[in-house]
């Protein structure tokens, strides 16, 4: 509706970070001004299901979720690409189309070696 | 009036319109909050919450007790009991990024609203005009790329809490959240393919992906598939897109990110009051954006029916000459589809059983991925071979 619509985008992000940023704001002078901070032991602890928590909350987690991690930015750079492709569609010469079919190839063949491989079973 | 909005300065404008977005989103959130308990409560049989009622609206005749039934004032106590209580920090958190965290997740939700089309404004001359905050050319990559960026509220809350359930369910969410992303994106290439054929403007907004599907497509080589909707053309890209869309805004059967049984609350296990509000309103955000792309990309926007665009109803009612009701219409055309998808995703919360983590990664990875990739090279291959 207006001529700039990205420089909306921009203004809006701004907007979309004020917001937050006032209600915790009010929430946090209501807490300063109406509520008598009650800090106790048992209210600060880490939650546990009411048990005392036992050990370190720094734990041990499957190495497995990186290499999902590492899949997924492999296969993400090349889904970017597509998108350029899908907006250009309607100038592509065949040449081009059969390229990227090659393209498309490739990002399967990815998904069947991580796969061959074992790197998407959850073990 | 009209004119008196327009002459104001872009950055008034842009504020009022900001202004609106929260006037919107933050409601609705609320509203989703109790129907979702109300449509539970349907589903089961139980009548649900009807008991909270003000004293003095008790008196309103028919009203009062109507709006009691609907449980419309247990919104209001739950949105000002999250203003009020006590709004405890504990005291092992990291208390900046504990503080960042729901900033970040409201961000991308309130961002992505701006660029999602939710009407149209047929003028004199019969040119309709996509309504939206910020109509940019890019709208499913902008949508794309802010609304990824939730995924980092999510792990930076696991992190910042310094406590185990938080921190597994903040890293099992993360990697479920990538892992269906891929099949997200892919899912839709096929439509825009469809949308690009040779002769038109190459393009990625979702405005254009209605205008498509009603019928009124500059250049179209292909008349007679001009006003069908996407979900007919593509059921499968469809399917792909809903089943992601369930997986990327963590609801059932995909909530791993709270898992109650296994991991309390998950990520925001150790937050209260206004800070876990803003996780609440922006999952909402996130449903009603993702249903809103869905309604656009699949459903044909604000067009009533399938080969019937909003123009011909419009003239079918006689209020064509009214450019201002035939908008209004669009928009109440638009938000009862998304009402609708809205309505579904609370269906499915109450008729599925939740997956385990396994079976999550493995209908990510082994079968809806291939089946996008399957999906896409199939049309690229028929769409090329038809329109060249």
């Amino acid at each position: 509706m207006t001529e700039h619509p990205r420089a909306v985008l921009a203004l809006f992000v701004a907007v979309a970070v004020a917001i937050p940023l006032v209600l915790l704001s009010v929430a946090w002078l209501w807490r300063r001004f109406f509520q008598p901070a009650k800090p106790s032991a048992e209210k600060n602890a880490i939650y546990e299901c009411g048990v005392e928590p036992t050990g370190d909350s720094w734990i041990q987690f499957k190495a497995h979720y990186y290499l999902y991690a590492i899949l997924f930015l492999i296969f993400d750079v090349e889904v970017l690409f597509l998108l350029p492709f899908a907006a250009a569609f309607n100038i592509l010469s065949t040449g081009a189309l059969l390229a990227m079919l090659v393209f498309m190839l490739l990002l399967a063949e990815g998904l069947v070696w991580a796969w061959h491989r074992g790197h998407l079973e959850w073990k | 009036m009209v004119d008196f909005y327009f002459n104001l300065h872009p950055i008034v404008q842009g504020l009022l319109k900001g202004l609106a977005v929260i006037l919107v989103i933050f409601p609705i959130g609320g509203i989703c909050s109790m129907a979702e308990r109300k449509v539970s409560a349907w589903i089961q049989g139980r009548p649900g919450p009807n008991r909270a009622i003000p004293f003095w609206f008790a008196w309103v005749p028919v009203i009062g007790p109507l709006l009691q039934r609907l449980g419309i004032f247990h919104v209001m106590a739950d949105g000002g009991k999250m203003l009020f209580k006590e709004d405890a920090l504990p005291g092992h958190v990291n208390k900046f990024y504990f503080v960042l965290a729901p900033i970040l997740a409201m961000v991308p939700a309130l961002t992505t609203v701006t660029t999602v089309p939710f009407g149209a404004y047929v003028d004199g001359a019969g040119k309709v005009i996509p309504l939206a905050l910020a109509n940019v050319d890019i709208g499913l990559l902008a949508v794309f790329a802010v609304s990824s960026l939730g995924v980092y509220s999510i792990i930076l809350a696991g992190w910042a809490s310094n406590s185990k359930y938080p921190f597994l369910g903040g890293v099992r969410a993360s990697a479920q959240l990538i892992s269906y992303e891929l099949s997200l994106t892919l899912s839709v290439v096929p439509v825009f393919l469809w949308i690009n054929a040779p002769g038109t403007p190459g393009t990625l907004s979702l405005a254009r992906a209605v205008e498509f599907q009603s019928g009124d497509w500059q250049g179209l080589t292909m008349a007679s598939w001009g006003g069908v909707w996407f979900i007919f053309l593509m059921p499968v890209a469809a399917l792909i897109f809903m089943v992601s869309l369930f997986a990327e805004t963590n609801r059932h059967p995909f909530d791993m990110a709270e898992g109650e049984a296994d991991l309390v609350g998950g990520f925001h296990t150790e937050y209260g009051a206004f800070k876990w509000g803003l996780f609440f309103v922006a999952e909402y955000a996130h449903m009603l954006i993702g249903s809103g792309v869905f309604t656009l990309l699949f459903l044909g926007g604000w067009n009533p029916l399938p080969w019937v665009p909003i123009a011909t109803l419009a003239s079918w009612l006689h209020i064509a000459h009214l450019p201002i009701v035939v908008g209004l219409l669009s928009i109440a055309i638009f938000l009862a589809k998304v009402i609708a998808l809205i309505f579904f995703f609370m269906w499915v919360r109450w008729t599925i059983p939740r997956f385990r983590y396994d079976q999550i990664m493995k209908l990510g990875w082994q079968k809806l991925l291939p089946l996008a990739i399957a999906n896409l090279l199939f049309y690229a291959v028929a769409i090329a071979v038809i329109q060249k």
